[in-house]
Formats: structure tokens, sequence, C-alpha cells
């Protein structure tokens, strides 16, 4: 009873998030307040874990920045700065968090496309 | 005017605020509270309201606690608190609900610490425990010395050795509120507070803000 209280007062699904699996290229749209400006920052990366948690849900994204410095951002599913994501390629993997791509650099960092069936 | 209630906590979870950032919280079942007494300095030598939670079955409650509740006006309640304040327009019978409170108000919450029964001296009072290696046995929890030998003769009252520990009344102060629902009689707290689920809290206005 007092957990489906819990419940009822938590941020509902947010719908714009597709379901995602590690080794997913994405492109997560944030929202970011500047004063009273509101604009929309792309971060684009690899999906390298997917944390199924009720409220607490939340996957990290590895992009590799400039000069070779890696940036991992982790978002929480629910929260309503994520305008939406775009998933734009599915990697074949077979680990469920891929923190092996830390220590990978360049053309090691590849993974193998996984082609949707229908 | 009196600010406070009594309530139930529920448990804890996290919600996200207007800019987004996730906020942790306790949320509280408080109230609907019955003014079930009025302490004044002309009758009780001091002031204070004193407030009803949880309503039950009458047969719960001995004849005394119904007549007492009876002259109030009240239900059936279950718990009675006393809240000191210094003046206040609520009269005996009132109903106060989670409105009391809005939005930003800074809050202290008292409820009884989960019991820990008997705890050594590290957990209890932090103390750092006896060394792991160089050839020591059975001294990783170990409370260390307690006082010096003959210069003393004696171990000094309130020297913080092991025993009970928790099941004791806890205030969490200046807790932020950060849900109010007066429909369901929630009040949503950002941070932890003392107790189980399920467990009385009194909910006050912060008294150092």
């Amino acid at each position: 009873m007092s957990d489906e209280i819990l419940r009822s007062v938590e941020a509902p699904i947010n719908e714009n998030i597709p379901d995602l699996r590690p080794g997913d290229v994405v492109s997560v749209h944030v929202r970011i307040k500047e004063g009273n400006r509101e604009r929309i920052q792309e971060f684009r990366g690899t999906v390298i874990r997917n944390r199924k948690n009720g409220n607490n849900a939340n996957f990290t994204v590895r992009r590799v920045a400039s000069n070779g410095i890696g940036v991992e951002r982790t978002f929480l599913h629910r929260s309503p700065r994520i305008e939406k994501v775009v998933v734009e390629r599915s990697s074949h993997v077979r680990r469920a968090n891929l923190y092996f791509l830390r220590d990978r650099v360049g053309k090691a960092t590849r993974l193998k496309q996984k082609i949707k069936r229908k | 005017m009196l600010k406070g209630l009594i309530g139930k906590k529920i448990g804890m979870t996290q919600i996200f605020d207007e800019d987004g950032s996730a906020v942790p919280i306790t949320l509280i079942e408080a109230g609907p509270c019955y003014v079930t007494q009025i302490r004044t300095p002309q009758t009780d030598a001091y002031s204070a309201v004193q407030l009803g939670f949880e309503e039950i079955k009458p047969a719960r409650l001995t004849g005394g606690q119904l007549g007492h509740l009876n002259k109030a006006d009240a239900p059936p309640l279950r718990f009675l608190r006393e809240f000191r304040v210094k003046e206040t327009d609520l009269k005996v019978g009132d109903k106060v609900t989670a409105e009391v409170f809005e939005l930003g108000d800074h809050v202290d919450v008292i409820g009884t610490s989960k019991g820990k029964g008997f705890a050594g001296a590290m957990k209890r009072h932090g103390f750092s425990g006896g060394p792991i290696t160089h050839g020591q046995s059975d001294r990783q929890r170990a409370v260390g010395s307690i006082g010096a030998t003959s210069g003393t003769g004696r171990v000094f009252k309130g020297k913080r050795m092991p025993g009970r520990m928790g099941n004791e009344r806890v205030t969490s102060a200046n807790l932020k509120v950060a849900l109010v629902d007066a429909d369901r009689n929630l009040i949503g707290v950002r941070g932890s507070v003392p107790g189980a689920k399920g467990g009385l809290v009194m909910i006050k206005e912060a008294r150092k803000q």
C-alpha cells in the first residue's frame, strides 16, 4: 500500500525515450536552461550501461571528445530534462555493461553493427 | 499560528523539481489532525496545542480517552501529541491538514530512530577499533582503554561504551518541504527522516531557520 503511494508521486515514464540497449549509438537531446532562455543540447555517443530500476532507471552514454578524452554522462530515464533520445545504430554486444570500451582507443572501440530484423 | 502535524512515514523516493533536478524526498502521510485540547498559561501554566492523529475503532480506546476526544468533538484517535505554541487562533475540534505547510517551507521532523539493539563502540560512537595487523588478535572492534589505572582508580561517568543504540527520539532539522498534496494528506520533505516506514513522526516549523 505504502509503495503504491510512493509510486504515485514519482515522475511518469518518459515516452520520448525508446528501448535502449548497450552498444546503441544514440543522440540524447537535453534541455539546458541558461538564465531565462532554454535550449537543446545534443549528446551523441554509445550506450555503455542501461539500468532498469523503476524510478531510478538510468543509462550512461560514452563519447570520445577532442584530444581523445572520454566523456561519460549518465541520464535518468524519467528526467524531464531529456527532450528525446534518437537511436542511430545498434551493435552486436555480448555484455550488459560495456566498461571495456574505457580501456580502448581509436579503431578498437568499434562495435559490430546489428541489423534489426523485422 | 500553529504549524505542526502528526504523520506516518511512508518511505523515500525521488522526484524532479521545476528545473528538472532530482530531489530525494521522504513521503509522510500527514494528518488530518484534530485539535483535541488547548493548553493555556491560566489553566496549565504553559501554552500548547494538543493534536490527535489516525482514526481507529472506538473499541480500541479506553473510556477515558473516548471521553477526552468526545469533549473535542473528534473521532476516536490513536495518537495525541502536544505542540508548544505562543498563541494560536485554533479552537478545540478544529481540523489541521497538510495545507498548513507550503512548498519551500523549512520544517523539523521528529521521530523515533530504528532500534539497533546492543551495539558496539564502533557502531554506536564511531570509534576506530583496534589494529588489524601486527599480531593482534580479538582487537579489531574493541573499545580500547577506558581510563587510567590507580591515578583515578575508576571509570569516568558518561564514558562512551557499547550499549543500547537507537529507538530514541531524533529530530531531523531544517528539511525543505518539496511536495504537498492536501487531497491525499501527503507531505514530502527533502532528505531523510528518523524511524522505520510506518513510524510516527511529528512535523513542526523549523526552529532554527
